[in-house]
């Protein structure tokens, strides 16, 4: 059974199409507990799994938003027409490498890539893939990388920690340290 | 002219390094450095044949593995024993590196990437304009609205100077005509003021008339977004 709070939060994940953090739906319902919307966005999730329909209540970049099943892919891409541009595999494994080492500066990205990046990261930045977190306390304080929300949004992660871990390289870890 | 391809197959010498050691069907922990070695330097000769611009990258990590190789092929004692580990270790630590994030990278690319395997919701905020509520609109000042005008102006009549002469168009007269808008379109935006094929008198009258029924409160001009073209509305 719905109380109105769960309505209420439900039409806001409708209508705002980005995902909405709990703190961003308490600051529209600031008479509310933090708590208890946490708790209808969790109760909100497993209800529309449960209803089997072709979108879900998905949780992304720290917080929920409604997304279509992956079932439904060709379909709503014939909706759209086009397909969307992906990342060239050097951007991808760029990007990768921001994601798991930031903050990250440049030299760093191109020392494990072993080619520059230079033009890669520029487009990262302005597709809003990664942004400028700070910089190093070295000399010539060089510029380190970070990735975005939007990042997380693309790829279907909650956060950055549901990264899924680097596979650790089992031939080389068995005694070759010492 | 010359036709130079940006190698997309192999984007540096760690990806060229670990195609061949799968083609190898070998482990990174033991390269046969020897094979490996001439099948690196085969590849670069065919991509200078190809005329494909060889990176500096490519030829750094060449001269590494044939001295690497050449180390290996010279009869051995203790101590070369523990360079050549080290030479190996040079360069299989970063190809161990780089093929993590590889595999990490394939592993990002297969999941559920937005707009190609789930969609979201369509954002309709653009829509807001909004008619009553002007929450996310603000008020224009006379700078803005001046900015606003300058534009029109610079559109229609790019190169002049303004000069204020005897008026041919009256203010009035287009007081009126834009209350008589307003009140039958309700919301009526700036650009559609101005007919395109006004004369530079009529502009300026129009953009006077505007600034004379704001001030009188007649009027409330909002803005969507900085940018967006100014909305004009009765207040009553």
């Amino acid at each position: 059974m719905n109380d109105s709070l769960t309505l209420i939060v439900e039409s806001l994940l409708f209508a705002a199409g980005d995902p909405l953090t709990p703190r961003q739906i308490h600051a529209l319902l600031p008479e509310r507990d933090l708590k208890e919307i946490k708790e209808i966005l969790i109760a909100l999730k497993a209800e529309y799994e449960g209803m089997k329909r072709s979108f879900t209540l998905v949780e992304v970049a720290e917080g929920y938003q409604f997304r279509t099943l992956p079932k439904y892919k060709p379909y709503i891409a014939n909706l759209f027409g086009s397909t969307p541009t992906h990342l060239r595999r050097a951007a991808l494994e760029t990007l990768t490498i921001i994601a798991y080492k930031q903050p990250i500066m440049r030299q760093e990205i191109e020392r494990i890539r072993g080619v520059d990046v230079g033009g890669i990261v520029r487009m990262l930045l302005k597709k809003g893939l990664i942004r400028v977190v700070g910089r190093k306390p070295l000399p010539g304080r060089p510029i380190i990388y970070g990735t975005t929300k939007r990042f997380l949004e693309i790829f279907d992660l909650k956060d950055l920690s549901s990264l899924p871990t680097l596979k650790e390289i089992e031939e080389l870890d068995n005694g070759e340290e010492e | 002219m010359t036709f130079t391809a940006k190698l997309d197959l192999f984007e540096g010498p760690l990806d060229l390094l670990l195609h061949l050691v799968k083609m190898n069907e070998v482990d990174l922990a033991d390269i046969p450095i020897a094979t490996i070695t001439d099948q690196y330097l085969e590849y670069l000769d065919l991509m200078k044949a190809l005329d494909i611009n060889v990176a500096g990258e490519f030829l750094v990590m060449a001269s590494t593995l044939m001295h690497l190789k050449s180390k290996m092929l010279l009869p051995k004692q203790e101590q070369d024993l523990e360079e050549i580990e080290e030479l190996i270790e040079e360069v299989v630590g970063p190809l161990r590196e780089y093929k993590q994030f590889k595999e990490a990278a394939e592993g990002l690319a297969s999941r559920n990437i937005l707009a190609r395997d789930v969609f979201r919701r369509a954002s309709d905020a653009y829509l807001m304009i909004g008619q009553e509520n002007h929450g996310t609109t603000s008020r224009v000042n006379l700078f803005e609205l001046m900015m606003a005008f300058k534009k029109v102006m610079a559109k229609q009549f790019p190169d002049t100077v303004l000069r204020f002469k005897a008026e041919t168009w009256s203010i009035k007269e287009k007081i009126a005509e834009i209350k008589k808008r307003v009140e039958r379109q309700k919301t009526l935006y700036f650009s559609e003021l101005f007919s395109p094929k006004g004369s530079l008198s009529e502009l300026i009258a129009s953009f006077l008339a505007l600034l004379e029924l704001v001030r009188v409160g007649f009027l409330a001009v909002y803005q969507p977004k900085p940018g967006d073209d100014i909305m004009l509305e009765a207040l009553h």
